[in-house]
């Protein structure tokens, strides 16, 4: 397996972009990985694309033809992949980029996600997330992804005494993150309280808990190692690369309070990476609900079981803390256009490296990782980054 | 030609529902939802009453105030989206109830919430091109909700009459622009009971922006500023859009204090800026300069710029009830009697 690195980036603003189509996101965001890079589409050996539900959504399947097309790649009959795993759909586009240039079959590959949620109307929205459970036993039931969520969280109150105040707090902080994130929805500061007494969605979790419906769609350029110096002065190397999957029902697992995904799909990034969590300096997690952001600290081995809401609440993942999580805003405040969330980690887990995340640079970071869940989990995706 | 109003006239229901009643019925809690949409309660239209009762009422308001004769009236439009028939015009009643029949042209308007203001336009050409002395244009409405849909909260009824002419003048109408454009955010197809919306769409991309694009093209127009005016009026899906879009413009809360009563009385669609601008003459002086921009979804905007005349010290104002005196006579029903009048109930035939 050859060593790969990201050699470009470029997300769209996150939001209510009323005034662009599905196609247009895609391509802007492509576009501004393609310039970051210095390439052009001549250089461009295939293309994977995260998307999770264009075909409800926009009704437009075949979106991977569809971006290739207006990407200019179609001239040359470039090859191109849609991937879909829920929301975890943007980080496993990655991977199997990385996958593509690893394995020596192509050089350069751009991997896209992209997500236009707004043009659907609300129930429609609601019953898609719930599309990411196992929808015969869960969704029929009324077992919405929120409503999933909060028995995680439940759990978690009545295993470790989390609070509803803990779990706000992973807002409050990923809102924080975000005011500093020229791209991100939301740019405002919240307070526990509100987050605590906003209308309820699903008990515990009320709207202020939920990331938000979002468009959006980020891209990244990869290239082998040893080219990636003609392209930039400063690629960042994927050193780890793990994929995971779970019971896809919450009731079939062992465990309310873990994603076995996650802990799996971590352990073989760190072994990959040879690295541990202590290593990590910048994180990017997969915060869909803040008690998703409080688990999965715990499945990645940031803190102990039962551990990860004290943390946040005491800042120890808040910027200038022991390991900053979500400087981007997170899912909750830089919004979640579902298939481009894992890609927009990737895309500020490279600035963060590259020292040019501006307000938000962790300083001297070195080592970064992104975690991205399909739904509920039943998909965990692990990526580790270091400086080149 | 000088075009301008000669006579107004109002009508509100009795009838008022808290939006904190409706919302114990749904579930969800009623001082936030009060307190997010600015609206505490709204008017319901009694069981004897539909947009036809409601116009009639309007115009009569108006005619009361003035010493017209109503033969000199030679048009009648009443701009609605609740007409109490699809075949079958509204305006012939309106027409007949004022005694303007039988030689005078009729007709009903819809374009969601600004078929009244559309309507006093078609009265300015009509009046403007010296084809008729008089023109009367009616917004009114007894808007649709579905239960437990967020228009449920502020669809209420209510209407305004306005007589158009060119002599007789209470308020020089001196300009009016429109902006429209094909934005589907909110509609109801033939047939159906309730209409359907777009949820946020119905803000930014389409409230906002048409009516902040018509406004500023009047402005422009005029070669004004917000400070220019004593008064201003937006259409008020909620008591939170119209300041905020006021608020865009330069508009301060001051000058939209009287035109803003959908605190009380919820949305009244195609009543909405005709009735906040009858609350801003019930009390303008003379030299007074409005602003006033109505919205209907679809969507368009109408803007006018209108100064007020000595003519409204001769108009018998006290003839008719105040919106003020409107908006405080009220009576309080419970979710069941506001179904019941609202035909919410399946009835045997």
């Amino acid at each position: 397996m050859r060593e790969v690195a990201v050699i470009g980036i470029g997300v769209t603003k996150f939001g209510e972009l009323w005034d662009k189509s599905y196609r247009e996101l895609a391509i802007e965001a492509g576009l501004l990985a393609m310039k970051d890079a210095k390439i052009s589409s001549e250089d461009i050996d295939a293309m994977y694309l995260g998307n999770m539900s264009a075909g409800r959504l926009v009704e437009q399947e075949h979106v991977g033809a569809l971006a290739a097309d207006y990407a200019g790649l179609v001239t040359r009959n470039v090859p191109s992949t849609r991937i879909e795993a829920a929301d975890a759909s943007g980080g496993l586009a990655f991977r199997h980029g990385y996958l593509a240039v690893a394995s020596g079959m192509h050089d350069i590959v751009v991997v896209g996600g992209a997500e236009k949620m707004t043009d659907a109307n609300d129930m429609q929205v609601v019953e898609t997330l719930a599309s990411s459970s196992d929808v015969e036993w869960e969704a029929f039931f009324g077992g919405t992804l929120p409503a999933l969520f909060a028995m995680m969280a439940r759990r978690h109150m009545h295993e470790y005494g989390t609070t509803k105040a803990q779990l706000a707090s992973v807002a409050v902080k990923n809102h924080k993150h975000g005011m500093k994130n020229p791209n991100a929805q939301f740019r405002n500061e919240i307070k526990v309280d509100a987050v605590v007494k906003a209308t309820m969605v699903a008990d515990p979790l009320g709207l202020f808990d939920c990331s938000p419906l979002s468009d959006g769609a980020a891209a990244v350029i990869l290239c082998p190692l040893d080219k990636a110096k003609k392209y930039t002065d400063k690629p960042v190397k994927v050193i780890g690369s793990g994929q995971a999957s779970d019971m896809l029902a919450l009731h079939d697992r062992k465990s309310l309070t873990s994603i076995s995904s996650t802990v799996a799909a971590a352990k073989r990034a760190f072994e990959q990476a040879k690295k541990k969590p202590s290593d990590i300096d910048v994180a990017e997690l997969h915060d869909s609900y803040t008690i998703a952001e409080i688990i999965s600290i715990e499945d990645l081995g940031f803190s102990k079981p039962g551990e990860a809401a004290k943390g946040v609440e005491n800042g120890e993942f808040s910027l200038g803390g022991r390991l900053p999580i979500n400087t981007s805003g997170g899912l909750k405040a830089r919004g979640h256009p579902l298939g481009a969330t894992g890609v927009a980690q990737v895309v500020e887990i490279v600035h963060q490296l590259r020292g040019t995340a501006g307000e938000r640079q962790v300083k001297d970071a070195k080592v970064g990782l992104t975690h991205n869940l399909g739904g509920t989990g039943g998909t965990a995706v692990v990526h580790i980054f270091e400086r080149a | 030609m000088t075009v301008g109003i000669v006579s107004y006239g109002a009508y509100i229901p009795r009838y008022r529902i808290e939006t904190k009643e409706i919302a114990s019925v749904w579930g969800v809690d009623g001082n936030a939802m009060a307190s997010n949409l600015g609206v505490y309660s709204k008017s319901v239209p009694g069981p004897d009453e539909d947009v036809i009762t409601i116009s009639v009422e309007a115009a009569r308001n108006a005619m009361k105030r003035c010493k017209i004769n109503p033969k000199d009236i030679g048009a009648v439009y009443v701009g609605s989206e609740s007409h109490p028939y699809a075949v079958k015009p509204t305006a012939t009643f309106v027409a007949e109830c004022i005694g303007a029949t039988p030689y005078l042209t009729a007709a009903d308007y819809e374009f969601a919430c600004k078929a009244g203001t559309a309507a006093i336009q078609t009265c300015m050409g009509l009046v403007g091109a010296g084809m008729m002395k008089y023109a009367m244009a009616v917004g009114s409405d007894t808007s649709q909700g579905a239960p437990g849909d967020a228009l449920e909260y502020s669809a209420s009824a209510g209407g305004a009459a306005y007589i158009i002419g060119t002599e007789n003048l209470i308020a020089k109408i001196n300009k009016t622009v429109s902006y429209t454009t094909d934005t589907p955010d909110f509609w109801r197809r033939e047939g159906q009971h309730y209409p359907s919306h777009g949820g946020r769409f119905t803000g930014q991309p389409a409230y906002f922006k048409t009516v902040t694009s018509c406004a500023k093209k009047l402005l422009e127009v005029m070669g004004t500023k917000p400070e220019d005016y004593k008064y201003a009026v937006f259409h008020t899906p909620n008591a939170k859009f119209p300041v905020r879009a006021g608020k865009m413009l330069g508009f301060t809360d001051e000058q939209m204090k009287q035109g803003l009563i959908v605190q009380h009385i919820g949305n009244t669609y195609s009543g909405a800026v005709p009735l906040g601008l009858a609350s801003i003459l019930d009390v303008a002086k003379p030299g007074d300069r409005i602003f006033a921009v109505a919205y209907g979804s679809g969507a368009g905007s109408d803007g006018f710029d209108i100064t007020v005349t000595e003519g409204i010290e001769k108009l018998d104002r006290n003839a008719a009830p105040s919106i003020k005196s409107m908006v405080e006579n009220k009576v309080l029903v419970n979710y069941a009697i506001y179904a019941k009048y609202r035909g919410k109930i399946m009835m045997s035939e």
